[in-house]
């Protein structure tokens, strides 16, 4: 009687381990089989290299989504990672224990916010700040890159700060010993220690910025054409998903999908890097 | 010990210092450039923080927490209502599948297994996908293929795998973090497996996972692009899990966009900030719990 129960718990633990490949799998299925046939409709090039989306006219060019997804994830890296990094260095090295048990907490707090209160700080904040400063609509590539870039923030922090707390104590006594003051012996000695763990950290940060919705689209402007400069609004692909999808019908709708389908396949390379890094860390 | 011993070495009066600093103002610029970036962050949370409470706390009231929605008071109760059933769904399904595949994976599984590799692998990879990959996933297979429609159901049942990861990988730290000793103790008074992992490990991982969960519940309370396209964005509260409702994050989304009522998305924003807070700092006191028990024990 023992033997069975213990032979049957086994089963149903082995079951619910497998239902995280089950829904890596589902949503492979369900994405590509929605979108692939899309994306074969409107054709490759056309659907990803066409600079115009006009869904009444059926033309979906998606390039100008993909742009836009780049350039507000590479601000939001341009903002995001010397100010997280630093920090993360002030926290693994310079720090006093008691301000430690302060910060840290904080920081998982500014990973805790919703992505909507966030989206709502830079709606009223951000936004008119960035119509004062350089006129126009305040909404743009800018404006979202800098929230982005606060976002990503815990990201960075948490993943530096444990991969240079992870660096060898002998590293940093080494170069204190040849007369090295404790900032050099930081920068010059840990830092290049911890540099495929802070990459593996910025890398998760693009990730998060790439994937982010609902502050963007609250920020970003979401005009579908092809930024001219850093203020002119864009349009992300995650923002052209959450913002049609709720009246497409039709090819719109599977173009959408596609859509999402592009950004899914984006996610999946970024992880994967992310993985590889991890595991050349691990080994 | 090591770093005991060395502190007494590192430790230099601040007059030491500022010579140092002195001497080698290069060092100095580089203190000073981790200590702007830190005070930046923080400086940043707290005035987010107190942006939203300043300006939303005037706009809350108590017509705002009405039973009943209607154009003239848009009232959060039916959403702080669909909100906390929501949570408690997602908890439902995703907490057992979750903390089972812990187990299986601390508990039973053999070093090296492949499978354990590639769980870990659709983990990582699950925790990576954005929010609204999963909600027009859950729209896709809940929502259209079961034909759940939109529902609080097909809601609860996409956030469960988005937060699945999270409690997997929790409760495996809590799980690990459980001496090995207590298991061979009770493999010693001949209790089996399945009784060691039910009587000693889980209890004693208990803290750990509770904290896990409860991060989990702040996810939940916080998200709003999966569960636009699967839970809907109705405003009332659904008669049964077979009906659309609004949860907070959903309910100031769709004030945004139907682009009026300010006020109410200030106070939204307030009560929404307020209780990921109050999650996290319960998180955060969970989690210290562990710790210093473990310091004791």
């Amino acid at each position: 009687m023992k033997q069975v129960k213990e032979k049957v718990m086994q089963g149903v633990f082995l079951i619910a381990a497998c239902v995280s490949i089950l829904a890596v799998a589902l949503i492979c299925i369900f994405l590509f089989a929605n979108g692939i046939p899309a994306i074969g409709k409107i054709g490759v090039g056309n659907f990803l290299l066409g600079t115009e989306w006009r869904p009444l006219k059926e033309i979906f060019g998606i390039f100008p989504m993909i742009v836009g997804s780049l350039y507000v994830t590479a601000g939001a890296i341009l903002f995001g990672v010397p100010i997280g990094l630093l920090c993360a260095i002030f926290m693994a090295r310079f720090c006093p224990k008691k301000l430690y048990k302060v910060l840290k907490p904080l920081v998982d707090l500014l990973a805790g916010i919703p992505s909507i209160v966030y989206g709502f700080f830079g709606l009223m904040v951000l936004v008119p700040l960035m119509q004062d400063l350089f006129g126009g609509s305040g909404k743009g590539i800018l404006t979202a890159s800098l929230l982005l870039g606060i976002m990503i923030l815990p990201t960075i922090i948490s993943v530096s700060e444990s991969s240079i707390r992870a660096v060898p104590e002998s590293y940093y006594e080494g170069a204190l010993a040849l007369g090295a003051t404790r900032e050099r012996s930081v920068f010059a000695a840990i830092l290049p220690a911890a540099k495929s763990g802070i990459l593996a950290g910025v890398i998760l940060g693009v990730g998060r910025a790439i994937g982010e919705t609902m502050a963007v689209v609250m920020i970003a402007g979401n005009q579908p054409i092809l930024p001219t400069s850093i203020l002119s609004g864009v349009r992300t692909m995650t923002a052209n998903v959450v913002l049609e999808m709720g009246y497409a019908t039709g090819l719109h709708r599977e173009a959408l999908i596609a859509t999402a389908v592009v950004l899914f396949v984006f996610i999946l390379i970024i992880n994967l890097c992310f993985s590889l890094l991890k595991r050349r860390k691990e080994s | 010990m090591k770093t005991i011993k060395m502190k007494a070495i590192n430790q230099q009066t601040l007059r030491q210092k500022l010579r140092d600093y002195r001497r080698h103002p290069f060092s100095f610029i580089l203190f000073l450039l981790v200590s702007l970036a830190t005070v930046i962050t923080v400086g940043i949370l707290i005035f987010l923080i107190a942006y939203i409470l300043i300006m939303g706390i005037p706009n809350l009231s108590l017509d705002l927490f009405a039973w009943e929605y209607n154009s003239e008071n848009v009232s959060m109760m039916p959403a702080i209502i669909n909100t906390l059933t929501m949570t408690l769904l997602s908890l439902l399904i995703a907490v057992p599948l979750g903390i089972f595949s812990a187990i299986y994976l601390v508990e039973y599984a053999k070093r090296g297994n492949k499978l354990v590799s590639l769980v870990r692998i659709t983990a990582e990879t699950l925790s990576g996908i954005p929010s609204i990959v999963y909600g027009l996933f859950g729209f896709l297979l809940f929502g259209m293929a079961l034909d759940f429609g939109y529902s609080l159901l097909s809601g609860a049942l996409t956030l469960s795998i988005m937060i699945l990861p999270l409690i997997m990988r929790t409760t495996e730290e809590a799980l690990k973090a459980v001496p090995d000793t207590y298991r061979e103790g009770s493999f010693g008074l001949g209790a089996g497996r399945l009784r060691t992992v039910f009587k000693i490990v889980l209890p004693s991982a208990m803290p750990g996972i509770l904290a896990g969960i409860i991060l989990a519940i702040g996810r939940i309370v916080g998200e709003t692009a999966a569960l636009i396209y699967t839970s809907g964005t109705v405003t009332g509260i659904p008669d049964s899990l077979m009906g659309s409702g609004r949860t907070l994050s959903v309910h100031m989304y769709a004030l945004w966009n139907e682009g009026l009522n300010g006020k109410e998305a200030y106070a939204t924003a307030v009560v929404l900030l307020i209780l990921v807070v109050g999650i996290n700092a319960l998180s955060g006191f969970v989690a210290k719990k562990v710790g210093t028990r473990d310091a004791n024990g």
